[in-house]
């Protein structure tokens, strides 16, 4: 066990447990670093921090969104679309957490080698988000924020969980047992539309394929193994939007062939 | 494309049209069952929002479920135990899945923790999407005024308020942060005794907040007073009601504009006398 080989994995359990703490503890005992929750929040509060997606809902429902939350949602389309990339999925959202977990079991029990062929597209995340926004539509309210199992576990960790933990443990099941990476990986609507904002950050992932040995330890644990399409081919940058900037691979490769790099993103993205 | 194949051949249009059914097909049944979904998650009428909240249609589609109000409940310096030094349970709840409420959304239950009607209304001003309308509770002096606030009605079930038996009870009338102006004491003889009078509390509609503490303090088992939100507990008389003897009201008569109201029928187009005797035969 080396501890650079997980150096970014035990980075990003602490930024996600750090957050959920801080928010806990704005509800609990009053702290006033980081008040509300995932949907929206208010740091120091003075800053506004909102979900893009949740507004973007709340426009197709109808309603008159308030500046706060509309500045908030600029604030953090602004960062992740510049700096962080996909990187709520992995950092932030306490989802991943659950997920991540059900990936690990996967590989300790070679579920993937015994695993019953269910094909479900990649894609379908960026359905869901036409689709939640013309459910809003239909039924004058946020449609996803009504069965987000984000915003149910990170509620439940601030206000305490209730019936809600069972969508959480489905969730938890759905990934072990039918499909891999099924939620964040193929179907939730969050993470595609943080694909979108972050398709042209500047913080990727780097190949050198001159350092690669071909061990594929990157494709093993990449939760959109997809993305790694250049590894061992081609030295460029991570380019696909679904990236989440986890890190993973960076921790897991042992022949610095893989390392966060700041990309020119106009002249990689010209090509396309 | 002979019919004389006995495989039957897919063509690449062929599969592009029957995928993209399958797509399309997917897509209107999860759309289906989310609508479905959606449709039952709306709050029970019953709900009680907190105070400033913006209508109940307009507010299910403008929270965004945050908690940014119920954070500030809960951690207001009036709510500080000042022995424990800890908060004590806020009054405004999220919403779990189990609920009654759509989930996520901010809402209170009286007989818990009821609303105390801060002088400051912590709650309001914290939220980022306009879901709770500082306007609401802004008074012409541009202050927040929290008897502007209106969360409901407090009722009065006067078969079970034992102050309209005849026993000496006015707790909901004391607790009342409107002492006098929100609830009334209607005194009354008590013809049973004939030495003694009823204390009947009577809801003062224009008032009354809807902040729960009367409910709170109800005596009697079940509540006898308790709050309903002003869509269930009011009636509506309709624009066609007009008071005679209000001259405000009396007002729109003369203000009314808008189309004939006189019904027309084949009867009505001839005088009383003739169409009473219209259909007659001599």
């Amino acid at each position: 066990m080396k501890w650079s080989n997980y150096k970014y994995l035990i980075l990003r359990r602490i930024v996600q447990l750090t957050l959920l703490f801080l928010y806990f503890g704005g509800n609990v005992y009053g702290w006033k670093v980081l008040t509300g929750d995932l949907s929206s929040s208010s740091l120091f509060t003075t800053i506004p921090l909102s979900d893009p997606f949740a507004i973007l809902q709340m426009f197709a429902a109808g309603a008159a969104v308030g500046l706060n939350a509309l500045v908030g949602g600029v604030i953090i389309t602004l960062f992740y679309g510049v700096i962080g990339g996909r990187a709520f999925c992995s950092w932030v959202c306490p989802v991943n957490m659950i997920t991540d977990l059900a990936n690990w079991l996967r590989r300790v029990f070679y579920l993937d080698k015994i695993e019953r062929k269910v094909w479900a597209s990649r894609n379908i995340r960026y359905y869901a988000i036409v689709l939640a926004l013309i459910v809003s539509f239909i039924s004058s309210m946020a449609a996803f924020e009504i069965i987000s199992p984000i915003t149910i576990f990170n509620r439940g960790v601030i206000f305490g969980f209730g019936a809600g933990i069972g969508l959480l443990i489905s969730i938890f099941l759905f990934d072990l047992f039918v499909l891999k990476n099924g939620w964040c990986g193929h179907i939730c609507p969050l993470g595609g539309v943080h694909s979108i904002i972050g398709k042209f950050n500047l913080v990727r992932v780097e190949h050198d394929s001159e350092n690669c040995t071909l061990c594929m330890k990157c494709k093993d644990v990449c939760p959109e193994t997809q993305v790694l399409n250049m590894i061992g081919k081609r030295s460029e940058f991570v380019t696909m939007a679904e990236c989440t900037n986890c890190g993973r691979c960076v921790d897991v490769c042992d022949d610095d062939a893989l390392e966060f790099a700041i990309r020119n993103v106009i002249k990689d993205t010209k090509g396309e | 494309m002979s019919k004389e194949d006995k495989k039957p051949k897919i063509s690449s249009r062929r599969k592009f049209f029957t995928l993209m059914a399958q797509n399309v097909g997917l897509g209107v049944m999860g759309g289906l069952l989310w609508t479905g979904y959606a449709a039952k998650a709306k709050s029970s009428p019953l709900t009680l929002r907190p105070p400033a909240a913006i209508d109940e249609e307009d507010f299910l589609r403008t929270c965004i479920k945050c908690g940014l109000c119920s954070e500030a409940c809960l951690n207001r310096p009036s709510n500080i135990d000042k022995e424990s030094g800890r908060a004590r349970p806020s009054t405004l709840k999220m919403a779990k899945a189990e609920d009654d409420v759509t989930i996520g959304t901010p809402f209170f239950i009286p007989t818990e923790v009821p609303c105390y009607m801060c002088e400051d209304i912590p709650c309001v001003p914290v939220c980022p999407s306009g879901a709770l309308d500082p306007q609401l509770v802004t008074n012409d002096k541009q202050e927040l005024d929290p008897t502007m606030m209106d969360m409901g009605l407090a009722v009065v079930d006067q078969n079970s308020c034992i102050a309209f038996w005849g026993i000496q009870c006015d707790a909901c009338y004391r607790a009342c942060p409107l002492l006098d102006v929100a609830i009334k004491l209607e005194y009354d003889r008590n013809e049973r005794t004939g030495k003694h009078a009823f204390l009947k509390p009577v809801v003062v509609m224009n008032a009354c907040t809807g902040c729960g503490l009367c409910e709170k303090a109800c005596v009697t088992e079940k509540p006898a007073i308790f709050v309903l939100p002003r869509e269930i507990a009011l009636g509506k008389p309709g624009s066609h009601y007009v008071k005679g003897w209000d001259t405000k009201d009396q007002q729109r008569v003369q203000e009314r504009v808008g189309k004939d109201v006189t019904t027309h029928t084949k009867r009505s187009e001839k005088k009383p006398q003739d169409y009473l005797n219209m259909d007659l035969e001599y």
